[in-house]
């Protein structure tokens, strides 16, 4: 079942495009994860996928008995508000006492229901709001980040648990991600986003064909330390990007530099 | 009983407060403080509107009110001026114009110290029917949109991806304060009407776990400051508005002490 399909979407925000030319479709029971360097509109395609912000040009189609999990990349709390992990849980559903607990000890942070959310630690936080997602039986699960501020061991514990739910709920997943190797490992359809669709298609293809090897290779791919991709179209200043790249995968002789925020991560995840 | 001045402000003032405290808390959890203020010197600009244009006092505030509130919201959304700034102007703004405006009436029509800080005398059996009716409505609303207004609070997008509308809450939230700030104008007057908003819910926060928890400390909070400052205008002949702010800070403070020795004792 298709959940939501972008068709050639673009958005034009403070007179510049954030995005432009962007398809892909996500069905149940399908991973889908946005890669891309800072400021690629990875976020800003999960949230035309979600509806939350509109398109200015292109079509999006959601399902009509679509039913959304939502992590979001930030949550800013107000101290003022006295908020407590199981009172978060119960934000927009009804869960019971026994499926929090089941929640809270699938994602890692067991008994902790009566913890004042603002005295959580970022990666507790983390986990907090993806049980709060999974607690709602969604169709269609969108992480934006998941794991930000989650320890080492904990990352992989939790794309274990993306993987589960998935078959659990047979739900769709728009993952945002920045580790290379869980988004080539784990997921089935693979979009790598620059203002415009660089590249798409399965890991096992993409990452076998030479078009990948200049995107993450070159230096980097066995540490994936680092990313560095070359174009070989430019990008216009109205968002353009010619010669025009037909959502296919990437072309030769890329020209200019994408720089990964991987380095960046590693040093939040030491600190974590 | 309802024959003595006192006992009709007394009355209307406790309702006020029962409704001002809840409302108060989502002022505070959303970061409203300086938009109640700016619907608040708005509705001095509404009263102006009202004795130029002779319509009902009430209509003329709750229209002005509402107005600047539903502009406002639009305003923000369109993001190019800081929210702040685009609230300084609003509000100085509308507080000038009003005050200009009363400024040439004559002063047996509109009694402006009255309208800032507030009249005991001034509450009649009619007042006190429209702050009970308007009051029931606003808590009654309240209730039914808790969830989503609570959601819409805590994340916009996760309240709008999760399929609630959090914009339709928000502009029916600041409805509801308009139509508060247009029945607290009486009692509390124009400048310190926020105050009754904010600093009973602010107190309550220090004592309180829960949102639910903290609404109904804040509605006994603000009732508590308005039954003392009331009490206190009496005796003291002070005008009743700053003298239930003055109470209200006093109860303010006393929570915060109370919450950190709870806070103490927590840690052993």
């Amino acid at each position: 079942m298709q959940l939501v399909s972008l068709d050639d979407i673009g958005v034009h925000r403070s007179g510049r495009w954030l995005v432009r030319n962007v398809s892909f479709d996500i069905k149940r029971g399908e991973i889908v994860s946005l890669i891309g360097p800072n400021g690629a509109g990875k976020s800003t395609c999960a949230r035309v996928a979600l509806g939350v912000m509109a398109a200015n040009e292109g079509r999006v189609s959601r399902s009509a008995r679509l039913k959304v999990g939502y992590v979001p990349q930030k949550l800013a709390l107000d101290w003022t508000l006295p908020l407590s992990v199981e009172r978060l849980m119960r934000l927009t559903e009804r869960p019971s006492s026994q499926q929090i607990a089941a929640a809270l000890e699938r994602t890692g942070i067991a008994g902790m229901e009566k913890a004042p959310v603002q005295g959580l630690s970022g990666g507790e936080f983390q986990r907090a709001l993806l049980a709060r997602a999974l607690l709602r039986s969604p169709n269609l699960l969108v992480l934006d980040e998941p794991v930000q501020g989650v320890d080492y061991g904990g990352e992989l514990a939790l794309y274990d648990l993306i993987l589960q739910l998935r078959e659990e709920l047979d739900c769709g997943v728009l993952m945002i991600s920045h580790d290379l190797h869980v988004v080539m490992a784990q997921t089935d359809s693979v979009v790598c986003l620059n203002g415009h669709v660089c590249c798409r298609g399965a890991p096992a293809t993409v990452s076998g064909s030479q078009e990948f090897q200049q995107i993450f290779g070159e230096q980097a791919m066995a540490s994936l330390a680092l990313y560095q991709h070359n174009h070989d179209h430019q990008h216009l200043d109205d968002g353009r990007v010619v010669p025009a790249d037909a959502g296919g995968c990437c072309g030769e002789n890329h020209s200019h530099p994408h720089q990964s925020s991987k380095e960046q991560d590693s040093k939040e995840r030491g600190n974590a | 009983m309802l024959d003595d001045f006192f006992m009709r402000a007394m009355v209307a003032g406790l309702m006020l407060a029962a409704v001002a405290g809840p409302l108060g808390c989502f002022v505070i959890w959303r970061r409203l403080s300086y938009f109640g203020d700016t619907m608040a010197h708005a509705a001095l600009l509404g009263v102006a509107l009202a004795v130029f244009l002779q319509v009902d006092m009430l209509l003329g505030v709750g229209a002005i009110v509402a107005l600047v509130a539903v502009l406002l919201v639009a305003l923000r959304r369109r993001g190019t001026l800081s929210a702040d700034t685009l609230l300084g102007i609003l509000s100085h703004g509308a507080l000038a114009v009003g005050l200009v405006m009363i400024g040439f009436m004559d002063d047996a029509r509109v009694d402006l110290m009255a309208l800032l800080f507030g009249d005991l005398l001034a509450v009649d059996h009619s007042d006190i029917l429209v702050i009970a009716i308007i009051g029931a409505g606003v808590l009654v609303l309240l209730w039914a949109m808790w969830q989503p207004l609570l959601a819409a609070t805590l994340n916009h997008e996760i309240a709008e991806a999760e399929g609630q509308r959090p914009q339709l809450s928000e502009m029916v939230f600041v409805l509801l304060i308009a139509g508060v700030i247009a029945v607290a104008l009486k009692i509390v007057g124009a400048l310190l009407i926020t105050a009754l908003l904010i600093i009973p819910a602010a107190a309550a926060r220090w004592l309180s776990r829960s949102p639910e928890i903290m609404a109904v400390l804040a509605a006994l909070l603000g009732m508590v400051g308005v039954a003392g400052g009331l009490w206190g205008s009496l005796q003291f002949d002070s005008a009743s508005g700053p003298s239930i702010v003055v109470c209200s800070l006093l109860v303010f403070m006393v929570c915060i002490s109370l919450g950190a020795l709870i806070e103490r004792r927590k840690r052993g």
